[in-house]
């Protein structure tokens, strides 16, 4: 007897709801740049298991897509997490009210 | 046996993700990270994602982890490796456990016979999802290449110091 995907679908939706939690929780910014990945990993399983449920790979070709913008993301955003700490030398999104530096 | 699976690996998930986010240490939090990834590609696999799971492996686990960790390093100073070992135990349990590992990979490699009979051979999923990407969504795979260029010059701006 095989899982149908609502299941995945409901861990899908936990996962992301756990990953908004740390965002909305955490101050510092690389625990939130992970709690995101948890968020981009949750679309990603309800991607694939909707391609399983319609028989159709556009799904994963469509994680492809997510994954290679994830890396990019993650380059960039870590990148300025450090451009920042290099002025401020703290580490916490509550000191960051300027979109400047 | 396929809801034993999903019911475990959904537990390891949901669990390193509460750990990540409930973890006051950024180390802590990106091995957890990395546990749910791939506990993530496991799911892959149940759902015949072969090159997902691979993917997802090399590009998550791999590459993007291994940011993060060394983005820790330089930012977070941690304490330094001198002084008493707080956790002598766990490390005079470390050759024991590969040694139990190496056996079981073993005795794996030796006993085991290739794909289960009864199955047809895997119909190619990757193969199919090449063909799409070349096909149907060959711009926004071509866009792809551009963003990671831009993301890449970028990243060199950004990270340069400031003359």
């Amino acid at each position: 007897m095989s899982v149908p995907p609502t299941y995945y679908l409901a861990l899908a939706a936990a996962l992301f709801s756990i990953g908004v939690v740390g965002v909305i929780i955490r101050r510092n910014p690389l625990v939130i740049f992970m709690s995101i990945e948890l968020m981009l990993n949750a679309a990603n399983l309800s991607f694939v298991a909707f391609g399983h449920r319609l028989g159709s790979p556009d799904g994963q070709a469509l994680v492809f897509f997510v994954m290679a913008v994830a890396a990019a993301e993650v380059a960039v955003g870590l990148a300025i997490i450090v451009a920042i700490f290099r002025v401020r030398r703290r580490l916490s999104v509550d000191d960051l009210n300027l979109m400047r530096w | 046996m396929e809801w034993v699976a999903f019911v475990v690996i959904s537990l390891i998930a949901l669990g390193s993700a509460l750990g990540l986010i409930l973890n006051r240490n950024a180390i802590h939090g990106a091995l957890f990270l990395v546990t749910n990834l791939g506990s993530i590609a496991a799911l892959y696999l149940m759902l015949g994602a072969e090159f997902l799971a691979a993917a997802q492996v090399i590009v998550y686990a791999g590459a993007i982890m291994v940011l993060f960790v060394f983005a820790i390093m330089v930012l977070i100073p941690g304490k330094e490796e001198t002084g008493p070992d707080p956790r002598r135990v766990w490390r005079l349990l470390a050759l024991p456990a590969g040694t139990a590992l190496l056996l079981l990979l073993v005795v794996m490699a030796v006993t085991g016979r290739g794909p289960a009979p009864g199955r047809p051979p895997a119909t190619g999923n990757v193969e199919t999802i090449g063909r799409l990407l070349f096909t149907d969504y060959l711009f926004p795979f071509e866009l792809t290449s551009v963003l990671l260029l831009a993301a890449m010059v970028g990243v060199l701006l950004l990270a340069r110091r400031r003359a």
